[in-house]
């Protein structure tokens, strides 16, 4: 029973698999109390789980929290949207016409190194302090990116199938339509969902000069103040929001996708 | 070559690769008249699949040309149908959906295309399949939707690349009865690649032995079983004795190339 747990790739029964993943947090939350009930660690430096809990539900009761989650909602949403707006459509002509991917892989490879949080100093000159300003850097986190992974999902599609559509009398704009966009779909989908949580991990970023408002000024708001608990319930927030959108993505996946499954 | 629906016209293919030039086809030239079913059996790389994609105009020929009904091939297009060894069904489609796909395009209204997609449905035996998906279909399943979706577009000529190939040995003969009970009936005009001696000669009304590269056709062989042909005639001595022939004839072939 125990060595089967540890044979590679057996499967194990569902209930197991579930604790373990319970056990993973469990033995998370027993090594911060250790540490912070133990007095190990000084409180300011990492307050104990019951003081973030506490603020947690005051900042709830407070309100403001919930303004700032919206607004960072919005700008994470609003950012990611247009970068899938032109790179999903980018990518796929990139994966399917070689002109493309000539014309516009090396110089979006060339970028996607370049650090999004230098160019905020750049971002303000060009387009200020507002609402755009933040969403430019959501937007340069993750497009370059998502587009280079669209193109590597189009052009995964196997070729006989396209081959075959040209010999079923498909001309090039159908072969676009009716086979391309199907084919690359579900991989577009699973794409969307790893780069928009990316994307929160630029929200900070983006928050960090000249917002006065969302969870990412929360967090340089507490950092100021010396707030630790703040400080970790932002980051708490920002975490079982990706956690809930990655969610939603895989739902949506599962549901519109019942052809790859064998139970259909 | 009066009668002819296919004529392939001295078609010769040269591969440009990094070590000079690869001749995959050296000049062919036959012909296949209306209704025929010809096998082209030869061993691997023999450039078998390289007339298949010429005369289904997914490949350009280095020199001569491909007539079918008279008129020279230059692209792809739906009056020559084909059947790949890989599975290439649409797998976001239902069977009648992947049936039907070349109607779609053409814009036939759904409840005609619905129509013929249950016809050829009955003709290959999957009756009763119509909603279900390919990733539901056993690889036999899969290549008797894929047959019956070149045939709804109703082609001049049927393209067949190995279309057995992946299938396991029990299922592939299967298949072979299947594909003469559909063609009995249909009575298309069928271009068959193959490496199966066995398959050749039960499929065919003629075989063309092609050479190891750069390949060329070595033999002609003309069928001498009756139809309809039944599982049976693999043991008849015209069968073995005309097996034996062609063994032969593959063996010399590979034999250089291994």
């Amino acid at each position: 029973m125990f060595s089967k747990l540890f044979t590679p790739n057996k499967e194990i029964p569902r209930s197991i698999y579930i604790a373990a993943g319970i056990a993973s947090f469990v033995a998370f939350i027993g090594f911060w109390s250790v540490l912070s009930y133990g007095g190990l660690v000084n409180p300011l430096f990492l307050p104990a789980p019951d003081i973030i809990w506490k603020t947690a539900i005051n900042q709830f009761i407070d309100g403001e929290i919930l303004s700032d989650i919206g607004i960072s909602f919005s700008r994470v949403a609003l950012g990611f949207f247009f970068a899938a707006l032109v790179g999903v459509p980018l990518g796929m002509l990139m994966g399917s016409l070689r002109i493309m991917e000539g014309a516009f892989e090396p110089i979006i490879g060339f970028i996607r190194y370049m650090p999004a949080s230098a160019f905020i100093p750049l971002f303000i000159l060009w387009i200020g302090l507002g609402e755009a300003e933040k969403m430019a850097v959501i937007f340069f986190g993750t497009f370059f990116q998502l587009t280079l992974m669209v193109m590597d999902v189009t052009k995964n599609i196997q070729n006989d199938l396209i081959e075959v559509s040209y010999t079923l009398g498909a001309s090039k704009g159908q072969i676009f339509r009716k086979v391309i966009l199907p084919a690359s779909l579900p991989g577009i989908v699973d794409t969307l969902r790893i780069t928009f949580g990316w994307a929160w991990t630029y929200l900070v970023v983006a928050e960090i000069v000249g917002a006065t408002s969302g969870l990412g000024f929360m967090i340089m708001q507490a950092s100021r103040f010396l707030k630790p608990e703040k400080i970790i319930v932002g980051i708490i927030i920002i975490g079982l929001l990706g956690m809930i959108i990655d969610l939603l993505f895989k739902v949506l996946y599962r549901a519109s996708f019942s052809w790859m499954r064998k139970e259909g | 070559m009066d009668n002819a629906k296919l004529i392939i016209d001295q078609v010769g293919k040269v591969f440009p690769t990094k070590a000079g030039e690869m001749v995959a086809l050296d000049q062919t030239s036959f012909s296949i008249k209306d209704g025929e079913f010809v096998t082209i059996l030869g061993p691997s790389g023999c450039g078998k699949s390289t007339i298949l994609r010429i005369v289904a105009g997914l490949e350009q020929p280095s020199s001569g040309r491909v007539l079918l009904d008279g008129k020279e091939v230059k692209e792809p297009g739906p009056d020559r149908g084909m059947v790949f060894q890989s599975y290439t069904l649409y797998p976001w489609l239902t069977v009648e959906d992947n049936i039907s796909f070349g109607l779609e395009l053409k814009g036939v209204p759904k409840k005609q295309r619905l129509e013929t997609a249950q016809h050829y449905l009955n003709l290959i035996g999957l009756k009763g399949f119509e909603k279900h998906y390919p990733v539901q279909l056993s690889g036999g399943m899969k290549q008797r939707v894929a047959i019956a979706r070149a045939l709804a577009n109703d082609p001049k000529i049927l393209l067949m690349d190995e279309p057995f190939g992946a299938l396991d040995a029990q299922t592939r003969t299967i298949m072979q009865e299947i594909l003469l009970k559909v063609w009995e009936e249909s009575r298309k005009t069928i271009l068959f690649i193959t490496h199966d001696v066995e398959e050749a000669i039960f499929l065919g009304d003629s075989v063309y032995v092609m050479t190891a590269r750069p390949g060329r056709l070595k033999k002609n062989i003309k069928v001498p079983l009756d139809r309809p042909r039944e599982f049976s005639v693999k043991q008849s001595p015209e069968f073995l004795d005309l097996k034996n022939e062609l063994l032969g004839l593959i063996r010399e072939e590979t034999l250089k190339v291994v």
